[in-house]
């Protein structure tokens, strides 16, 4: 039978071979996407895979360098910050244009103030037209804490945006690149409203982009064409297809036979594999994340620093990366990973030292054994392949410093919400970075967040704090970098978390791609990219 | 003849209603909400968690949610995908096709071959071939399909080259919109040199895969009913009128032979809709499989029970049919006056 079906299969597949080898006439690049987005509106959606399906439609008023997280201009071309920080104006582009034909929309007028205003109006006002369509989930608008910054946001002309905050706060510059800030046409909007459709706003998009939608099949495809309009780095290839392959092995296979030119993460038992292979190229760095196992620092011993010291001592780091990564991780002694600008390199690690961990818990009055609890996540994250793995390699280590760890996990939502609570003496986490302002990140540290919850250490220190707050306030970069440099410094000394790792992002095509720059973000882009 | 269909129908009632229940229950046994399993690190606030729970009516008590449910089912709504906003009908039928076509491609394969082979084997039977199709088929049927559709990737695709590795049609070469749904048929339509032979090609083993187990099934169920039907008094007869070999086997045995094998096929399409999930995971065929399996990971209720209990009713009906057809060809069975 095997070998019936065997023949079958290859006599079919070569007639087809002979047949379907046709020309072809416009240049496509092919991506093998994860899966299908949620919607096309990046305000709705949540996951890495719908914003790199929208993103090639949507501009925003700032925007990330390719490859980086440094902002510059968008659809703003400048703006001033005045008012002590509080009041942003923005000098829009003028002459943009939005796309045409698509679902039988024709703009009659280029981009402007009205369409930043629908697109931010759209996510913050309850009673705006749009807000409860498609079901009115804006989870990054509010999860930006963009309705606690926001004051005002108005016109002053068709290009100028006044936003007034309600307290200075820079690392907004770096939300507004963000995608659910992209800028929709708020005349498409009124047509689809006139037309009584207006869930079509979020299923065909229309935006300023350097690619226009052509069609979504769901589970199967999504098909872009070439801007020739567009005002930024134009796109190289005429049609952008993404080839919806949720199986890795199955991407990896694809990529093999050029199929697809681009594959989105491929498993890290290929990478050797992948590397072998002449027809594609490897690319990596290490992304915008880091793991942590942070002490809750309002639980005797860990309200002693020299206990969090002995216990960041305690723990063999490449033992970890070796075999909980298996090489797709790097370790971490900062919070921030080393792409992000302030990273601070001066900062010394804890080396792996267990007798010295122990002499700090003898010193600091505590007695062994001790027993502690050692939460481990309950679900892969992407800066923490396997947190079980983790904890029985952390437990291993501990014993040997006269510590019995007891591991305990829960469902993901009740892990997460009774580690918010401080219910846990120690526990794994990690952050995956939104905007690429380091704030972002030292945030997690924050006396605010140690309230709010998100600092699962509840750890409290004024001298970090303080620097944590300015920096928000200042939009000069040297002055924050400083700032941020020495909260590294105080966090490394005070030890409310062991750093574990920042995940390496590796990216797979073939050979013939050129032009791609990979981003820390973890997000795909298109534009400025070929295939010979 | 009529009496028998409506009771058939009537007895349906009561699946239908332990289907729903069942699968509105094992959803929400499933830990996490729709809206927790959407959120990461940020967490959500307590009082975004009880808007959206109480938007998708989710602070019901469980009895009224299901009452709900049925409710909208009973009009005809099954309601709105949780992740896509979309009607989970549209949706559906979006799908479907997909999976109807490799469903009907899977069957037709396992058919085509299952029944010669079965024949052969029993007309030789302890034959070296007997012994390696028997044995073949155990395999056959006992092979994970996960594992079976991974190894032919690996040889027939990456191996050889002689098949694509999925999808439904060469993306690079060929664009059209979907009219029907079945790929075979737009690129028929679609006017496009070789896009039917791409769309073909590229059916090839995700039909293979999904037919292996009907396959193994029809071609063993095939072979022990021709084997009881040869040794019946009238096929000796047949042949002791003297009638070629190949008639005694194709006019007088085969047919009888087949009623049993009849049944067995209709039983293969419940198994080959469950076996359509997890090819289409692995051929990233667009179809309801697929979709099913994503509507687990994000905790989509409306869409999950929908898909469920259309494909659950499709089975139904398909055994229902089976029924009938089997009482058509098989005068012996009388369906109770």
């Amino acid at each position: 039978m095997f070998k019936l079906s065997l023949k079958l299969a290859a006599s079919v597949g070569l007639v087809a071979m002979l047949v379907g080898a046709t020309a072809a006439s416009a240049k496509t690049l092919v991506y093998c996407s994860e899966g299908s987005p949620e919607s096309f509106t990046p305000a709705m959606n949540g996951t890495g895979t719908s914003f790199d399906a929208d993103r090639p439609v949507f501009d925003k008023l700032t925007a990330f360098e390719r490859g980086g997280t440094n902002v510059g201009p968008g659809l703003a071309t400048s703006w001033d910050v005045t008012d002590g920080g509080k009041t942003l104006t923005f000098h829009l582009r003028k002459g943009v244009k939005f796309h045409s034909g698509v679902n039988g929309f024709k703009p009659t007028r280029d981009f402007n103030a009205d369409d930043v205003l629908f697109s931010f109006n759209r996510q913050w006002k309850p009673d705006h037209p749009y807000f409860k369509v498609s079901g009115g989930k804006y989870d990054y608008f509010n999860d930006m804490d963009m309705p606690a910054l926001l004051d005002t946001i108005e016109k002053t002309d068709d290009y100028t945006i006044v936003m007034k905050l309600k307290e200075p706060n820079m690392p907004i510059l770096a939300n507004l690149a963000m995608d659910f800030a992209s800028i929709h046409s708020a005349e498409y909007a009124d047509f689809l409203m006139k037309a009584g459709k207006p869930e079509q706003f979020d299923q065909i998009p229309v935006g300023t982009g350097p690619f226009i939608f052509v069609t979504y099949q769901k589970d199967a495809m999504i098909r872009f064409k070439k801007n020739a309009d567009y005002f930024g780095e134009k796109a190289l290839v005429d049609d952008l297809v993404f080839a919806i392959t949720p199986d890795p092995t199955a991407r990896l296979a694809k990529l093999k036979a050029g199929e697809c030119h681009f594959a989105i993460a491929p498993r890290p038992a290929d990478l050797e594999e992948i590397k072998k292979d002449k027809s594609l190229s490897l690319i990596s760095q290490s992304g915008l994340n880091v793991s942590y196992w942070a002490f809750n620092t309002e639980k005797p011993p860990f309200d002693k620093k020299e206990v969090r010291q002995a216990f960041n001592m305690a723990i063999d780091h490449d033992a970890i990366i070796k075999e909980v990564f298996l090489g797709s991780g790097t370790s971490a002694k900062n919070l921030i990973p080393p792409t992000l600008w302030s990273y601070n390199d001066k900062v010394p690690s804890y080396s792996f030292n267990p007798e010295k961990a122990k002499a700090l818990l003898a010193s600091a009055g505590v007695t062994t054994p001790l027993d502690i609890d050692l939460w481990y996540l309950p679900v892969q994250r992407p800066y923490n392949p396997n947190g079980k793995r983790m904890a029985e390699m952390m437990q291993a280590d501990l014993a040997k410093i006269g510590v019995n760890a007891k591991l305990v996990t829960y469902e993901w939502g009740e892990y997460r919400k009774r580690m918010q609570k401080g219910e846990h003496m120690t526990g794994q986490l990690g952050w995956t970075g939104d905007n690429g302002d380091p704030d972002n990140f030292f945030f997690l540290r924050g006396c605010a967040a140690s309230k709010g919850g998100l600092n699962v250490t509840k750890w409290c220190n004024k001298e970090y704090d303080d620097r944590l707050n300015k920096a928000k306030s200042l939009s000069d970069i040297k002055e924050r970098t400083k700032l941020y440099e020495e909260m590294q410094v105080i966090e490394q000394e005070e030890a409310p978390d062991m750093k574990i790792a920042h995940s390496i992002v590796f990216e797979a095509m073939r050979a013939e791609v050129s032009g791609y720059k990979q981003s820390p973000f973890g997000s795909h882009e298109f534009q400025g990219v070929d295939v010979k | 003849m009529i009496k028998f269909i409506l009771r058939r129908l009537l007895l349906t009632i009561p699946t239908f209603i332990a289907l729903m229940f069942v699968t509105f229950i094992a959803i929400r046994l499933v830990p996490g909400d729709p809206v927790e399993v959407r959120t990461g690190e940020h967490g959500i606030s307590p009082e975004r968690l009880a808007y959206f729970r109480h938007e998708l009516g989710l602070d019901q008590p469980v009895w009224k949610q299901f009452f709900d449910y049925v409710w909208h089912l009973l009009h005809g709504d099954f309601g709105v995908s949780l992740s896509s906003n979309e009607k989970v009908l549209t949706e559906f039928l979006s799908l479907f096709p997909a999976t109807l076509e490799l469903s009907i491609a899977g069957i037709l394969f396992a058919v085509l071959l299952g029944i010669p082979a079965g024949v052969f084997a029993a007309v030789k039977r302890g034959s070296w071939f007997d012994h390696t199709l028997m044995g073949a088929a155990v395999a056959g049927f006992s092979m994970p399909i996960f594992w079976w559709g991974l190894l032919l990737i690996m040889l027939v695709s990456e191996g050889w080259h002689l098949t694509p590795v999925s999808g439904r049609i060469d993306m690079i070469n060929f664009y059209f919109e979907p009219t029907t749904g079945f790929m075979l048929i737009d690129s028929l339509m679609s006017d496009q040199k070789g896009a039917f032979l791409s769309a073909l090609h590229h059916l090839v083993l995700p039909m293979i895969v999904l037919g292996t187990v009907p396959l193994a099934v029809i071609a063993r169920m095939t072979r022990s009913s021709m084997l009881e039907v040869l040794s019946e008094d009238y096929v000796r007869t047949a042949r002791a009128k003297g009638l070629s070999e190949f008639r005694v086997i194709s006019l007088h045995a085969l047919r009888n032979a087949l009623i049993p094998v009849v049944t067995v096929v209709g039983l293969q399409v419940g198994g080959l809709l469950a076996g359509a999930v997890l090819t289409e995971t692995i051929f990233s065929w667009p179809g309801v499989g697929k979709w099913l399996i994503e509507s687990i990971g994000r905790r989509d209720y409306p869409a999950l029970q929908g898909g469920i209990l259309l494909i659950s009713s499709l089975v139904i009906v398909i055994n229902l049919l089976v029924d009938l057809l089997y009482g058509a060809i098989n005068p012996r069975i009388r369906h109770g006056g």
